[in-house]
């Protein structure tokens, strides 16, 4: 990652230009909160319409009394407008089946946060860097965006292989989505644990729990490694793990690891709890608002991209002139 | 005379008894004995349901798609059952289990949480299968909490809805207000699946039946996740005396008990202080041996982790929690001992 601050930073002398106009799409619970958090928190992006179907909907309100555009119509509007480059997908996955290639079609770059998985898996602490010219990206799922970092931390240090990860919320925070197609959660997961965390094998398994008050979302990461490789595994799995919960705290402040790795043979197991910033959800929310953090990040990166881009292409025609 | 259907799950919930160590040529034994005894439905699994096999609930010896095709081979007239949770289980795994010999699911749910199983019965309805709906830990729902779920599974097009007492719980007036509820409201028959962690599996069953249950659960021995379910052979006797048919030859069920089933237990299935806390507490019965072993692991009494489970409300299938709590108390008592926290 490149610093983030500094008086005299790049980064700082872009933004006070001008920020990369973005659009979100879904005016549900998911839409609601990464709207809050662009408007509130996004150093690279500014938000300028929010696309839904519901016109009774909170979200739409809510935009509109922020001054925000408002789409009623969905997407059209927002294909229309030349100036919006990301496009957040807060609907459904066989929405955004729909939408990907018109977004495509306009020049857009689309951050997917259903499980459609048109474009590559997405987790930014571990490889948005490798995404950040495609037109599309998938933000996995909540429970990837809380283990597969683990995971990834775990197997660069021993090879990972076989990776289990168990994530339990609070009935409260799991939409009608999640619950009426609950396998894409599990596959979905099981097969990033592989893909972008390196694990030979995965497996995903997902728990409601209706208690009162809500739970926090906890996930708990069981990793089968190859243990007779290394010396002094116990103390490098835990430094990786350390470091890695502390990166992903830069952009979800409420990720906590509450039970480091315990080392069992070959049987690592490891204990995260996530909080919700509350930026719009509760916070027993943690599985959602991992996934918004994760995109708002996965964002900010891609916007920052443009900006350079756009700089460099202000400079080009100054040279010509 | 009126007749109960009797699932037998000694090759599902059983296999929490033996920790899912069921070998092709164990399943063998106790589907053709269960075959030839008239059980007409036999459950075969996973513990924890299909695709149960993992660090989270322990790993099956045998996959049970070998095992489910294996009883398959030995059996003339029964029906072979899955259990499936959503979450864990998954259409695809269904679909393998279907292929393998399975012709009825049992989808499986929290009390609270129908809703999950609405693509898995679906799918099941889709190809044919007889779908059952499953509730569990239904002693932490009120009945009105209970019929509005089962309605939902109903809707979904469930052929049959089950309430089970996973923690074994209840007494049976609890099973009475439970079952008479479902069996006003529905219009697809009920079942009950009891635990005997109160030394009332067979009592709660009988009680289940008199409030109008269709389908009873039981395993040969009694043996299931802790204290274990109704005691096939026995149920059959009572249900006999009862006047109630179920189909099935007493003689025969009590030799696949003693003769067969028997030899596959290295522990006896009774109600130890463990089990007796499952059912005091209302926590998952499938947390038992799991429990034991963070106790041995972390210098713990078992008791006290699984009554912190029950206050903390956890549900089925968070058997991570166990060694959560272990961890949390170890550290707690080693800080007070001492002084000094880890």
């Amino acid at each position: 990652m490149e610093a983030r601050s500094g008086p005299y930073s790049f980064r700082k002398r872009l933004v006070e230009l001008k920020k990369i106009a973005v659009a979100i799409v879904g005016s549900g619970n998911i839409g609601i909160d990464l709207m809050k958090k662009i408007i509130k928190k996004s150093e690279y992006m500014e938000l300028k319409m929010v696309a839904g179907i519901d016109k009774n909907s909170e979200g739409l309100r809510m935009a509109a009394e922020k001054g925000i555009a408002v789409s009623y119509e969905g997407v059209d509007p927002v294909l229309a407008d030349g100036e919006i480059r990301i496009v957040f997908e807060c609907t459904s996955a066989k929405a955004h089946l729909e939408n990907a290639p018109k977004y495509k079609a306009a020049g857009k770059t689309a951050v997917d946060l259903t499980p459609a998985a048109v474009g590559p898996y997405v987790v930014p602490v571990i490889n948005i860097d490798d995404h950040l010219d495609r037109d599309n990206i998938n933000m996995v799922t909540c429970g990837g965006q809380a283990t597969v970092p683990i995971v990834h931390a775990v197997n660069s240090v021993c090879k990972v292989n076989y990776a289990e990860i168990v994530s339990t919320i609070s009935s409260k925070s799991a939409g009608p989505g999640t619950r009426e197609n609950i396998d894409e959660f599990t596959e979905t997961t099981a097969n990033a644990l592989e893909v972008v965390g390196g694990a030979d094998r995965g497996k995903a398994i997902i728990i409601l729990n209706p208690a009162e008050p809500p739970i926090m979302m906890r996930n708990t990461i069981y990793c089968r490694i190859d243990a007779g490789k290394s010396d002094g595994a116990a103390e490098k799995i835990a430094d990786a793990v350390k470091k890695r919960v502390e990166e992903i705290r830069k952009y979800v402040p409420g990720y906590e690891l509450i039970v480091p790795p315990i080392l069992d043979g070959d049987k690592v197991t490891i204990m995260i709890q996530v909080e919700g910033s509350g930026d719009y959800l509760p916070k027993y929310s943690g599985n959602l608002d991992i996934i918004t953090c994760a995109a708002m990040e996965a964002g900010d990166r891609i916007a920052f991209r443009l900006l350079k881009g756009n700089r460099d292409a202000d400079r080009k025609a100054g040279d010509r002139a | 005379m009126s007749r109960i259907r009797i699932i037998d799950t000694t090759l599902r919930d059983g296999s929490h008894a033996i920790s899912h160590a069921y070998t092709p040529q164990m399943v063998a034994g106790v589907a053709e004995a269960l075959d030839k005894a008239g059980c007409g439905t036999i459950e075969i699994s996973h513990g924890d349901g299909i695709g149960g096999s993992s660090y989270q609930y322990g790993f099956s010896k045998f996959d049970e798609l070998e095992l489910i095709a294996e009883a398959k081979r030995n059996i003339v007239n029964a029906k072979i059952a899955v259990l499936l949770l959503p979450g864990i289980g998954t259409v695809k795994r269904l679909e393998k289990a279907y292929e393998a010999g399975a012709t009825t699911v049992r989808v499986a749910t929290h009390v609270t949480e129908a809703d999950t199983a609405h693509q898995h019965i679906l799918y099941a309805k889709k190809i044919g299968m007889e779908a059952i709906g499953f509730l569990m830990m239904t002693h932490m729902a009120e009945p009105e909490k209970i019929l509005e779920q089962a309605k939902l599974m109903e809707s979904y097009g469930a052929d049959c809805l089950y309430c089970a007492d996973s923690a074994g719980a209840m007494l049976p007036d609890d099973v009475k207000r439970r079952i008479g509820l479902l069996k006003q409201n529905l219009s697809i028959p009920v079942g009950f699946h009891a635990h005997n962690n109160l030394g009332l599996a067979i009592g709660n069953s009988l009680a289940a039946v008199e409030a109008g249950a269709d389908c009873l659960d039981s395993t040969l021995m009694g043996i299931g996740a802790s204290a274990g379910n109704a005691q096939h052979e026995v149920l059959a006797a009572v249900m006999q005396k009862a006047g109630i048919e179920t189909g099935e030859d007493l003689n025969l069920l009590m030799d696949a008990a003693e003769d067969i089933v028997a030899n596959y237990l290295n522990r006896p299935i009774i109600i130890d202080k463990y089990a007796l806390t499952i059912g005091y507490a209302g926590v998952y019965g499938s947390f038992f041996l799991h429990a034991k072993r963070a106790a041995e692991k972390f210098g713990l009494d078992a008791r006290d982790i699984l009554v912190e489970l029950g206050r903390m409300k956890t549900v089925g299938g968070q058997e991570d929690m166990i060694v959560d709590v272990a961890y949390r108390m170890q550290k707690q008592k080693h800080a007070e001992k001492t002084g000094v926290e880890l």
